[in-house]
C-alpha cells in the first residue's frame, strides 16, 4: 500500500472539486478499493471519502421507477420493501453476493465499479494490460478457469464479477454521473466496457465522475423472474456463470424477456437480439435453448474456462425456466428450484 | 493526523494521532490493546476482523477508522454488557463446544449476535447464508449453527 | 506401569471430569470473550514490525537488490537482505527440525541470493509501525535471473527417495501381484489425482521476539511445538538455549502448517539478533501459500479381483513432489496396502521435484491422500464386480495388518460399518447409479474405509500440587484446537479426584517439561499418559506424607487401598477415614509437591491404528452441475475416547476438510511462470459454513491399552481419510460419473 492523502468532503461540489486527476479515488464502501490498494494493484495518491454526501436515499420517481443514491449500502437496498416488491430480481442478486458484512459496507456505485477477481491483475508479479497498458495478459495462455468467453480481447480476458450489475443491467437501469463538468446519465449498457484494445478502462466514466444514483425504469418483473449463480460452492464465492431472466408474460405468452449473463465477460452481457427470438412464443425449454444457443454462438473458451460455454447454456435455460414457473431461485436455498 | 471520537464498547474514546484511513482493525488491536477480533486476511474475505458498527456487523479491515466517527463500535470484547458475564450467544457457543483453535469465533459471535437481532428464528438456511462470510478452517460449522438456534432459543425465553 | 484402578466418578456438572465426560472447554470462555492471545497479539512499547518481500520469480538468483528507497523511507530502521544478514549455523543439520525430511537442506531464509522457489522470502523490511514497513517494502527493488524451473509435477522426473545408509524407501510388496491382476476376472484401473492444497489455517504465521533487558529473549510462536522452535531457532542464531523461551499459549489452526518453524520465526529472530530490538513478523495471507503444503500426487491403482470381489491383486504406484533442496515424503500406498486380504500386492512410491517450497504434512499427510484415491478404487471394484461397496470391505476385511503382517492393538472397523451403515440408513440403498432421486435432484449414497496410524511419543509432564489444593499439569505440546488445555485437564482430575476448576493445564512453553509437537494425533495418547503417570506419582507422594504423620488415618494405607475425592485422600472401606490434601500438606509442613514423569509408548509388535467407516448422501443438480453434501455419519474407532465433545468436534473438522479435499480445496499454480496464482481466500475455496451438512459421528469404543497405556489413540486426522472417497463414490452413485480428479468441481460434472 502506498503512502495516500486522505479527505473528507461534506458536499457533493467539494468533492467534485477534489477529483482533479486520475490519481485521485473516490472512497465510498472500501470493500474492493481498499483491497485492491492493499495488493499494490490500486495506487491512488489521494482518496476522497464520500460517505458523508446526501447520496443513500431511494427515491421514487416521476417515471414510477426508482432512483437508488449511490451510497446506498447494498444489505439495505436488497432489504427495502420497494425494492423487495417492485425489483425483487434486483434485491436477489445482491443477496447472492459477498456476505452480510460485506453488503452491510459496499455501496451502489461501489458496486458497480468492482473490478476483475483475475489472479493476474491481483498480482503485481504478473504483467496485466489492465493494470499496466501494454504489459502484456498472462492470463491468456494461463489458468483461465475465472475468465471470459464472451466479448474478449487479445489484450485481456477479465470478467465482471457482480451480481448486482447482472441484474441492472437486465432492468435495463441508467446511471447518474455528476462531475465538476456537469451531471450526465449512461445507459447501463453502456456503463461498462468490454475490454478491446483499452482494458485498462472498466467503465466510460471520465476521470473525476461520481456515480450518484442508480435509477430503475417503471418496468420490474416482480413475478417472472430469477437471478441463478452458478459458483465452485455454495455461498461465498464469485460466479462461474450468472443470470438474470426477467420475462413478462400476456396470456401465457413472452411479452418481454429480459436476460443479462454474469461472470462470463468484461461487462453484464446482454443479447437483445437473442431476446427478442423468444417473444410472441410460449415459454419453454425449446424455446429458451435456442436463446442460449444465439447468446452462446460467438462464445470461445480459454481452455480451462471451456466448461463455461455448456454451463452458460444450461444456467440460461433453468434461469427463464424458473422465471417462467415463478419460481425464481432463492438465494437461502441451496437446491435449485 | 486526526482524532476520531468514537465509542468503542460503551466507553468514550477519543482516538488521537491517527490517520483516518487507518483501517479499524488495526487502531483496535494495536492502538486500543483490544486484540480479541483477528486479522485473517486483511482483504475484507475472512470474517475474522468483524466488529459491529451502530449494530451492524463490518469488516473491520477494511474500514477505515473515520468511518466509526460519532458512531458506536462493539467488539467481542464488549458484547457482554458485564464484564465477566457472557451472552445467549456466547454461552450457547461454550455449550455446544463451538470454538477449537478459536481465531475465527470473535468473528463468528459477532455475525451470529447481528443475525439473530435481524431474525430472532433464523432457519438452517438462513444461518448458512448469513454466515457463510466467516470461514472456519477447524470445520465448526454445524456446531455454529447448532448454538446460534440454541442462542436463538434462550433469546427467546424457550428452554434450549 | 501397574494399571490404578480407575479413578472417574460421577461427573456433577463436570467438575470431577474423568475419561468419558463431555467437558465443556476450559479454554471456552476465554475464546468466546477475546480473551484468547495468539502469537501477534503479545506487545510492548518499542517493538518493531517486519514486512517480508517475497522473490517474484520461481527460480533463479537474486543479481540485485536496491533497499536504498526503502531505508530512506521515515520510521524504516533495516532492510534486511542476503547482503547485510547476521551470519546463521553453518550446519544443516543443526537446522532439521522434528519434522524436517531426513535427506536434504532445510531452507535459510535471506541466507544467499539463491532464489528456490515462489514466494521465498527475500528481503525483511524492519520499521517503526506495521503501516511504514509495509508501505517501504513496496519501494524494494530486484532484479532477478532466471533459471529453468518445473512446478508441473507431471513433466517432473520421478525417483525412489533413498534415505543414506537405509537404502531405498519402498513400501513392502508381497507375492505376485501383476500375474494375479492378469488372471483376474475383475480388473480395474484407475489414475487417481489430487491437485495440491494448504493448509490456510484462520490465524497467520506470526512470531513477536522481545529482548529482554538482560539478554534473555521471550519469543511468541505460531507452532505446533514449542521445543522444536526453540531448539531450531538457538541452533541457527547460536542463541544459549538457557536464555531463550519460546511461549505458545493458544495457536489459531496449523493442520500441520506448524510442524515446523516456519520462515517468520527464523526472519523475526534475524532481524532481532543484528538491531538487538523486539520484533514482530506476520505473514500476509498471500505468504500463506508461499510455505509447505499437502503436494499434489498422481495414483495409479489397479485391483484384481474373483468374480465375488475378493481382492487378488493390488498394483498401487503414486507419486507425490518435494521441493529442489528436501525429499520430502508421505505414505501413500501404504494404507491400500495394510487394509484389505490380498495375498499379492505391489506397492511403488515415488517423488519428483518442483520447484516450490518443501511440501508440509497437511492433516493425514499421506492417508487423507492415499487411502482417499485408494476407496475410490474399491467402490470402482464393487460396481466392476457386482457387490455392495460396504459388503465388499466386508468380504476383504483384514484381521492383520497386511503390510506389517503383525495383529492389530484393536480394530473395531466391522463394527465401525455395522455401526455407520444402520444409523445411515445404508441397507435402503438402491445400488443403481442414478437410481435415486428426490423431485429433480440426483442423490447419491457413498461410502468409503478410512484409517491412520495411532501414534504416541514420549512426551514429559510435571505435575504440581500446591497446599491450597490446586493443581497443575504442564508439559511443552500444543493447543491448535483439538483441546489439548482440556484434555490434561481432564486427565489430571481424573488421576487425582480434583475438581476441574481447581486444576490448570500448562502447555506452549518451552520451559515446560519436554513434548515433541503436536501432530500425528499423537498429543491426547502422549501428553495425556505423561500426565496420567505425573499425577499418579503426585497421589503416592502425598499419601505417603500422609503414611508418616502422627495418628495418620491413613496409616499403612497403600495407593490401592484408597480412593480419590474432591481433593481428598480416603480409605475406600472406609471413606470417613482419610485427608483432604490441604491438610496433608498442612500437617506435613509442605507447600507444595511435585511430581515430573515421562509417558512412553509401549513396546508391541502390534501395529496401532484408528479406524472409520463414513458414508455420505450427496444431491446433485445435473443439469448446472452443482453438487452438495447433505448428509454423513463417520462410525470411528479410536480406542478410548477422554472427552466426547471435544473428540466429536475433531471429526467433525476432519470431515470438512474431507469436503474441501472432495470438492472445493486446489491450489492453482500457472506452470509457464512457476506461481501460486490462486493465493487467497476468496479464490482458494476452503469448505464455507453452506457447504457442510450436519455431521453424525459415532464412537466405537475400543479397550487398547497397548495402543497406549492410557488407552487412546487420537482423532485428529482420522476425519478426513475415507471421507473425501465416500462423497466422490456418492457423487458416482448419484451421476453414474465416475471421477477420479480431486477436486470434483462442477466443470467435471458438466462436462464429459
Amino acid at each position: 500500500m502506498n503512502r495516500f492523502d486522505y479527505r473528507r468532503p461534506s458536499t457533493l461540489a467539494e468533492a467534485l472539486s477534489l477529483a482533479t486527476d486520475p490519481a485521485v479515488r473516490y472512497l465510498a464502501g472500501g470493500t474492493n478499493l481498499i483491497d485492491l490498494m492493499k495488493e499494490d494493484v490500486e495506487r491512488p495518491l489521494s482518496l476522497v471519502d464520500v460517505n458523508h454526501l446526501p447520496l443513500g436515499n431511494i427515491e421514487d420517481t416521476v417515471e414510477g421507477g426508482l432512483k437508488i443514491g449511490a451510497l446506498v449500502p447494498n444489505a439495505d437496498l436488497a432489504r427495502a420493501a420497494r425494492i423487495t416488491q417492485r425489483y425483487p430480481l434486483l434485491s436477489s442478486a445482491l443477496l447472492a453476493g459477498a456476505s452480510p458484512q460485506l453488503r452491510n459496507a459496499a455501496t451502489t456505485g461501489g458496486n458497480l465499479l468492482q473490478r476483475t477477481r483475475c489472479y493476474y491483475f491481483y498480482d503485481v508479479a504478473t504483467p496485466c494490460n489492465k493494470r499496466e497498458p501494454g504489459s502484456g495478459c498472462q492470463a491468456i495462455g494461463g489458468l483461465t478457469r475465472q475468465h471470459a468467453i464472451l466479448g474478449a480481447s487479445e489484450h485481456c480476458i477479465a470478467t465482471h464479477p457482480s451480481d448486482m450489475c447482472v441484474a441492472l443491467a437486465a432492468l435495463q437501469a441508467v446511471v447518474h454521473v455528476e462531475s465538476a463538468r456537469g451531471s450526465r446519465t449512461i445507459a447501463f449498457e453502456d456503463f461498462h466496457r468490454l475490454p478491446g484494445d483499452t482494458p485498462e478502462r472498466d467503465s466510460n466514466l471520465e476521470p473525476g465522475e461520481l456515480v450518484t444514483a442508480v435509477e430503475l425504469p417503471a418496468e420490474s418483473f416482480d413475478i417472472h423472474y430469477s437471478y441463478l449463480k452458478l459458483r465452485d460452492r455454495q455461498s461465498y464465492a464469485f460466479a462461474l456463470v450468472s443470470v438474470a431472466a426477467a420475462l413478462r408474460l400476456e396470456d401465457g405468452i413472452v411479452a418481454e424477456a429480459r436476460l443479462a449473463l454474469g461472470g462470463v465477460a468484461h461487462k453484464p452481457w446482454r443479447d437483445r437480439e437473442a431476446e427478442k427470438q423468444v417473444l410472441g412464443q410460449a415459454p419453454g425449454r425449446e424455446a429458451f435453448g435456442r436463446v442460449a444457443d444465439t447468446i452462446l454462438a460467438g462464445a470461445r473458451g480459454q481452455g480451462d474456462n471451456d466448461f463455461k460455454i455448456p454451463l452458460a447454456r444450461r444456467a440460461i435455460v433453468r434461469a427463464l425456466d424458473q422465471a417462467a414457473r415463478a419460481a425464481p431461485q432463492r438465494q437461502v436455498e441451496k437446491r435449485i428450484s | 493526523m486526526s482524532t476520531i471520537n468514537t465509542t468503542i464498547n460503551g466507553k468514550s474514546e477519543a482516538i488521537q494521532d491517527v490517520d483516518p484511513s487507518t483501517p479499524l482493525l488495526w487502531v483496535l488491536r494495536d492502538h486500543l490493546g483490544l486484540v480479541g477480533t483477528k486479522y485473517g486476511c486483511g482483504i475484507a474475505q475472512c470474517g475474522a476482523c468483524t466488529v459491529h458498527i451502530d449494530g451492524s456487523p463490518v469488516r473491520s479491515c477494511s474500514t477505515p477508522v473515520s468511518a466509526a466517527q460519532g458512531k458506536s463500535v462493539t467488539t467481542i470484547e464488549g458484547l457482554a454488557v458485564n464484564v465477566g458475564a457472557l451472552t445467549a450467544v456466547q454461552q450457547a457457543w461454550v455449550e455446544h463446544d463451538v470454538p477449537q483453535c478459536g481465531y475465527c469465533q470473535a468473528g463468528q459471535i459477532m455475525s451470529a449476535t447481528a443475525l439473530l437481532k435481524a431474525n430472532p428464528n433464523p432457519s438452517d438456511a438462513d444461518i448458512d447464508a448469513a454466515m457463510s462470510g466467516n470461514f472456519c478452517r477447524c470445520g465448526t460449522y454445524p456446531r455454529i449453527r447448532a448454538a446460534i438456534h440454541s442462542a436463538a432459543k434462550a433469546q427467546r425465553g424457550e428452554k434450549a | 506401569m501397574k494399571e490404578m484402578k480407575s479413578q472417574t466418578l460421577q461427573a456433577q456438572e463436570g467438575r470431577n471430569a474423568g475419561f468419558g465426560t463431555a467437558l465443556s472447554r476450559v479454554d471456552g470462555a476465554a475464546k468466546v470473550t477475546g480473551q484468547a492471545k495468539y502469537a501477534a497479539e503479545f506487545t510492548r512499547p518499542d517493538l518493531l514490525f517486519g514486512v517480508v518481500y517475497t522473490a517474484r520469480i520461481a527460480k533463479g538468483k537474486i543479481k540485485r537488490i536496491d533497499t536504498s528507497r526503502a531505508l530512506a523511507m521515515d520510521g524504516v530502521v533495516d532492510v534486511l537482505t542476503h547482503e547485510n544478514s547476521p551470519r546463521v549455523t553453518h550446519f544443516d543439520l543443526k537446522l532439521k527440525d522434528m519434522s524436517a525430511p531426513t535427506v536434504g537442506h532445510p531452507f535459510r531464509a535471506l541466507d544467499s541470493d539463491d532464489i528456490l522457489y515462489p514466494g521465498q522470502p527475500i528481503a525483511l523490511v524492519v520499521a517503526e509501525t506495521l503501516e511504514i514497513a509495509r508501505a517501504a517494502a513496496r519501494l524494494v527493488d530486484v532484479d532477478y535471473e532466471w533459471q529453468d524451473f518445473e512446478t508441473d509435477l507431471k513433466r517432473a522426473t520421478p525417483f525412489v527417495p533413498k534415505v543414506p545408509g537405509v537404502g531405498e524407501r519402498k513400501p513392502k510388496s508381497r507375492g505376485k501381484a501383476e500375474a494375479a491382476f492378469a488372471s483376474s476376472p475383475v480388473q480395474i484401473t484407475g489414475d487417481y489425482h489430487l491437485m495440491p492444497e494448504h493448509h490456510n489455517p484462520m490465524e497467520l504465521f506470526a512470531s513477536t521476539v522481545f529482548c529482554e533487558d538482560d539478554g534473555r529473549l521471550t519469543i511468541y510462536d505460531k507452532t505446533q511445538g514449542v521445543k522444536n522452535s526453540h531448539c531450531y531457532i538457538c541452533n541457527a542464531m547460536g542463541f544459549k538455549r538457557a536464555k531463550v523461551r519460546v511461549l505458545s499459549p493458544f495457536v489459531g489452526g496449523a493442520f500441520g502448517s506448524a510442524l515446523r518453524p516456519q520462515y517468520q520465526l527464523w526472519l523475526a529472530a534475524l532481524a532481532a539478533k543484528k538491531l538487538e530490538r523486539s520484533v514482530r513478523v506476520v505473514m500476509t495471507r498471500q505468504e500463506m501459500f508461499g510455505h509447505g503444503y499437502r503436494p499434489e500426487c498422481y495414483n495409479r491403482i489397479q485391483l484384481g479381483a474373483d468374480d465375488q470381489g475378493h481382492l487378488k491383486a493390488i498394483i498401487n504406484s503414486a507419486v507425490t513432489g518435494t521441493s529442489s533442496y528436501e525429499n520430502y515424503t508421505e505414505s501413500i500406498v501404504s494404507w491400500g496396502g495394510m487394509l484389505y486380504q490380498c495375498d499379492n500386492a505391489k506397492l511403488d512410491y515415488q517423488i519428483a521435484r518442483v520447484d516450490t517450497a518443501t511440501p508440509c504434512n497437511m492433516r493425514a499427510p499421506g492417508g487423507a491422500t492415499g487411502t482417499n484415491m485408494f476407496e475410490i478404487a474399491m467402490d470402482e471394484l464393487a460396481y466392476a464386480s457386482n457387490v455392495d461397496p460396504l459388503e465388499l470391505r466386508l468380504r476383504n476385511y483384514a484381521e492383520r495388518h497386511q503390510l506389517k503382517d503383525r495383529d492389530y492393538t484393536s480394530k473395531a472397523l466391522r463394527d465401525c460399518y455395522q455401526r455407520g451403515a444402520r444409523k445411515f440408513g445404508w441397507e435402503k440403498r438402491s445400488p443403481e447409479p442414478r437410481s435415486m432421486r428426490e423431485g429433480h435432484e440426483l442423490i447419491g449414497w457413498g461410502m468409503a474405509t478410512g484409517v491412520w496410524d495411532a501414534m504416541m511419543a514420549p512426551t514429559s509432564v510435571r505435575a504440581t500440587l500446591h497446599a491450597d489444593g490446586s493443581l497443575e499439569v504442564g508439559t511443552a505440546t500444543a493447543d491448535i484446537g483439538p483441546g489439548t488445555y482440556t484434555m490434561m485437564t481432564q486427565i489430571a482430575s481424573d488421576a487425582t479426584g480434583i475438581p476441574v476448576e481447581r486444576i490448570t493445564a500448562k502447555l506452549g512453553d518451552s520451559d515446560l517439561p519436554f513434548a515433541p509437537v503436536e501432530g500425528g494425533s499423537a498429543t491426547a495418547a502422549s501428553a495425556g499418559t505423561a500426565v496420567q503417570k505425573a499425577c499418579h506419582a503426585l497421589m503416592k507422594q502425598v499419601l505417603e506424607q500422609a503414611n508418616q504423620l502422627e495418628n495418620s488415618p491413613l496409616s499403612g494405607a497403600r495407593m490401592e487401598d484408597v480412593d480419590l475425592v474432591g481433593g481428598r485422600i480416603q480409605l475406600s472401606e472406609n471413606p470417613a477415614q482419610g485427608m483432604s490434601f490441604s491438610e496433608v500438606f498442612t500437617a506435613a509442613g509442605l507447600d507444595s509437591l511435585e511430581a515430573k514423569k515421562f509417558g512412553r509408548p509401549r513396546m508391541t509388535r502390534k501395529a496401532r491404528n484408528t479406524h472409520s467407516a463414513v458414508f455420505v448422501e450427496v444431491r446433485v443438480d445435473e443439469e448446472v452441475g452443482m453438487a452438495r453434501v447433505t448428509r454423513v455419519v463417520n462410525a470411528v474407532a479410536a480406542g478410548r475416547i477422554i472427552n466426547p465433545k471435544t473428540a466429536r468436534s475433531q471429526i467433525i473438522g476432519g470431515v470438512v476438510f474431507g469436503i474441501g479435499m472432495a470438492l472445493e480445496e486446489e491450489s492453482l499454480a500457472d506452470h509457464r511462470i512457476g506461481r501460486w496464482m490462486n493465493h487467497n481466500l476468496a479464490e482458494y475455496h476452503v469448505p464455507v459454513n453452506a457447504d457442510v451438512p450436519d455431521i453424525d459421528v459415532i464412537f466405537v469404543e475400543e479397550e487398547d491399552h497397548e495402543a497406549s497405556p492410557i488407552g487412546v489413540k487420537g482423532v485428529g486426522e482420522i476425519g478426513v481419510c475415507g471421507t473425501a472417497a465416500a462423497i466422490a463414490n456418492a457423487l458416482f452413485h448419484a451421476t453414474g460419473k465416475r471421477l477420479r480428479d480431486l477436486p470434483i468441481t462442477i466443470d467435471k460434472l458438466v462436462t464429459d
